[in-house]
């Protein structure tokens, strides 16, 4: 496979010359033409309806793009706080004054790719006639169910089951993603017997009512520590068609710079939409994650409009050209992490490896503006630059 | 030769009711403590002194004094020119949804009555902790009727006294011990002056200096229209991110936090860079510029160069003399001890000069 990125030693003068932009707009030689990515256009094809990935969204009859994402559960399982936490940025312990939710409320996540989130009251039967069952189903992509693992969970496991044998019917590839939430407040121990217990439940369940492999995924999440955001990114990335494209994209970057981890971001949300293929663990995301809101803060504070610009202040403080930061130990005297704005709505981040030293920026600035380039093909979108309108 | 050092060791009380928040704040601000690693803190018993190095120059002898009925007695009876004379800062803590509060405000007369018979000259900090348990909307009212209830009781000091409404969980803590580290810092005025200097040389739109352990501010410089800058609580802000930081690089990285110090930080947007780095031996400092490269490479050679002056306000080099003075009667004895000595000068001066030529260079 050809490599696109040119390697640390090589072409220093090619690297200072691709500043400018007109590299990026022809970027044939440097960037992968698609092709030298097979997988990743070309959707797995299995008779056996496959439930990741797939390279379409699973359940869009209009097939615009904007999957939903449902939150369902019993009341105060904890479905209204999560969507605070995770799409208003509020403070995990404000949420204690949040008001019961009476009707269904609807969020919309302007990214990469518009997501709608609709947060359910706990009380209602979902599957009331009086309901427009279609209506809501219809576009959903994930249906997020939240049990409360500090509360007595069996009740919300038997409508939690009865749920998907409903959904089964009509709409078969809906993902479900079952949060066990509030772990935060668990033991250790009691917390994976507890989760594994419900898991066992559910599955149980299901096959009891001849439901076999059903396509159930479960998560420990908890509002205090970043186990939600970690959640919501999983289940966001199934969402996401060009995922394969995105991690080849970010596995090149890496071998080419030694690093040791890359992630790409959506800045708002902090949920990460893709990684490279290496070995997760959730302390990478943590600091990634926690760096986002360092380089965001400041930017706040920083970024607001002088006098001698115009336009109206703060409102688009993410939004510079390309923002980019670096943060070098002391300790290891090298790059430590990096960051760089992708575009409106994206950041990538990197921790870089041990063998990762400062007189390599410039080919790492050169790498990832061609992994920019390179995304800019993948998501047209951010290209357009479309003004948003918030949607009620 | 002593009463420069005892001008240096400033002595602070931390006083209030018992589970109030002082030992909390203490850990928070002094000991890298993260705002939930509290819960695990035990009752103070009588008075934990600890020694803060600060800035060099400036020694925080704190005094967190158990704040039990029994102790507050025995501090106002026995050991009362003990524990109150030579006070510089008297800091009192308030917890807001005490139910004893005409109690508390009563204990704290005596004690400021106790503070103001031993040492007149100290200065007072309320701070009405635990605001974070009032609902926002609720909060400036209620911490202006408990201002107003709490300046009453405070005899001499009503007039200097000075208020804060604190919480652990958000930069409202770093605002009000800002100040008071403000008021503790010697010579802030040449520190200032320097960093004034510093700032028209690189062009900066603000300087920050931050004690590097803490991350609280030491002083600030900020030019021309940054002084608009809509978020007036930047300094304290900016404090409790890299302290978040911090702890979040620690746990990442499994060095302690004390010590897990970036070199150096970088932000670069289309309309501001900033950089934060190693000033002197104790604090960081924060530069906010113009969004050019040149001026940002300048800027950040131009505060290399600077490091040896700064590093000259921190007292942590000065006491060089003395200990040298003392070398040189043990050199009378016939010890070779004055060797050490000399060759970190030489040491130092090797550094100047390639401080220097490098200044030529640039």
């Amino acid at each position: 496979m050809p490599c696109y990125s040119i390697h640390p030693s090589n072409h220093p003068s090619t690297a200072r010359a691709s500043t400018t932009e007109d590299d990026y707009m022809y970027p044939s030689s440097t960037t992968p033409s698609m092709e030298d990515l097979p997988e990743a256009e070309v959707p797995h094809t299995d008779p056996v309806p496959p439930r990741f990935h797939t390279g379409r969204l699973p359940n869009s009859k209009a097939g615009d793009g904007k999957p939903r994402l449902l939150l369902m559960g019993q009341r105060r399982s904890g479905k209204s706080s999560i969507s605070s936490v995770v799409f208003h940025k509020l403070p995990p312990s404000e949420t204690l004054y949040l008001e019961t939710t009476t009707r269904i409320k609807k969020e919309s996540m302007h990214s990469f790719m518009d997501f709608q989130v609709w947060d359910f009251p706990g009380h209602l039967d979902y599957f009331d006639p009086a309901f427009d069952v279609d209506n809501i189903f219809e576009e959903i992509g994930a249906l997020i169910w939240v049990i409360d693992a500090q509360d007595e969970y069996l009740e919300a496991i038997s409508r939690l089951n009865m749920t998907i044998l409903n959904l089964q019917q009509s709409y078969p590839n809906i993902n479900v993603e079952v949060f066990v939430h509030k772990v935060d407040g668990l033991s250790e121990d009691y917390k994976g017997d507890t989760f594994r217990d419900i898991i066992q439940r559910v599955q149980d369940e299901l096959s009891d009512q001849g439901y076999e492999n059903a396509p159930v995924s479960f998560y420990q999440t908890s509002i205090y520590d970043h186990s939600i955001f970690e959640a919501f990114s999983k289940v966001i990335q199934k969402l996401i068609p060009q995922l394969p494209t995105l991690e080849a994209l970010l596995n090149s970057l890496c071998s080419t710079c030694h690093i040791e981890k890359a992630y790409l971001f959506d800045i708002m949300s902090k949920i990460y939409i893709a990684t490279d293929t290496s070995p997760t663990d959730i302390g990478s995301y943590e600091i990634c994650s926690d760096y986002i809101d360092v380089v965001i803060d400041v930017s706040e504070i920083y970024g607001w409009d002088r006098p001698t610009e115009n336009g109206d202040a703060e409102s688009q403080e993410t939004g510079n050209n390309d923002a980019e930061s670096l943060i070098t130990m002391e300790r290891k005297g090298n790059n430590y992490l990096y960051l760089r704005e992708i575009n409106k709505y994206l950041a990538l981040i990197c921790l870089m490896g041990d063998d990762s030293p400062a007189d390599k920026k410039a080919v790492i600035d050169y790498n990832v503006g061609v992994f920019q380039a390179a995304l800019k093909q993948v998501f047209p979108r951010a290209e357009r630059e479309i003004a948003v309108p918030d949607q009620p | 030769m002593n009463t420069t050092k005892r001008q240096k060791q400033r002595k602070v009380l931390l006083m209030g009711k018992s589970g109030a928040g002082k030992s909390s704040m203490r850990s928070i601000v002094f000991s890298n403590y993260v705002a939930k690693d509290v819960r695990r803190l035990g009752a103070t018993i009588d008075v934990e002194h600890s020694n803060i190095k600060f800035m060099g120059n400036l020694m925080l002898n704190l005094w967190d004094c158990g704040g039990q009925d029994g102790f507050v007695e025995n501090y106002l009876t026995h050991q009362r020119t003990h524990v109150f004379s030579s006070v510089a800062v008297l800091i009192f803590v308030f917890d807001i949804e005490s139910r004893e509060f005409a109690a508390d405000v009563v204990s704290y007369g005596a004690i400021v009555r106790a503070l103001a018979e031993n040492s007149p000259g100290a200065k007072v900090f309320v701070l009405v902790h635990k605001m974070d348990l009032v609902q926002a909307r609720l909060r400036s009212q209620l911490f202006e009727e408990r201002v107003d209830y709490i300046r009453a009781a405070s005899e001499g000091f009503r007039d200097t006294v000075e208020f804060f409404p604190t919480s652990i969980w958000d930069q409202s803590l770093y605002k009000a011990w800002t100040q008071i580290i403000y008021f503790l810092i010697p010579n802030a005025r040449g520190i200032e002056g320097l960093l004034r200097e510093l700032a028209e040389v690189v062009d900066a739109r603000e300087l920050i200096l931050y004690e590097r352990t803490t991350c609280l501010m030491v002083t600030h410089v900020t030019r021309g229209v940054e002084g608009q800058n809509p978020f007036t609580d930047r300094f304290e802000r900016i404090s409790s991110i890299l302290k978040t930081h911090k702890q979040s690089m620690a746990k990442h990285t499994g060095i302690p936090a004390g010590s897990s110090n970036f070199a150096e930080m970088q932000i670069k947007t289309g309309r501001f860079m900033f950089f934060i780095t190693r000033l002197t031996e104790n604090t960081n400092l924060a530069a906010s510029i113009p969004a050019s490269e040149q001026i940002f490479n300048a800027a950040r050679v131009n505060i290399m160069l600077v490091r040896p002056r700064f590093a000259e306000l921190d007292i942590a080099n000065k006491p060089r003399p003395a200990v040298q003075q003392a070398f040189a009667h043990s050199a009378e004895s016939g010890a070779g001890l004055v060797m050490p000595g000399d060759a970190d000068e030489g040491k130092g001066k090797g550094k100047e000069r390639d401080g220097a030529s490098r200044g030529f260079e640039a």
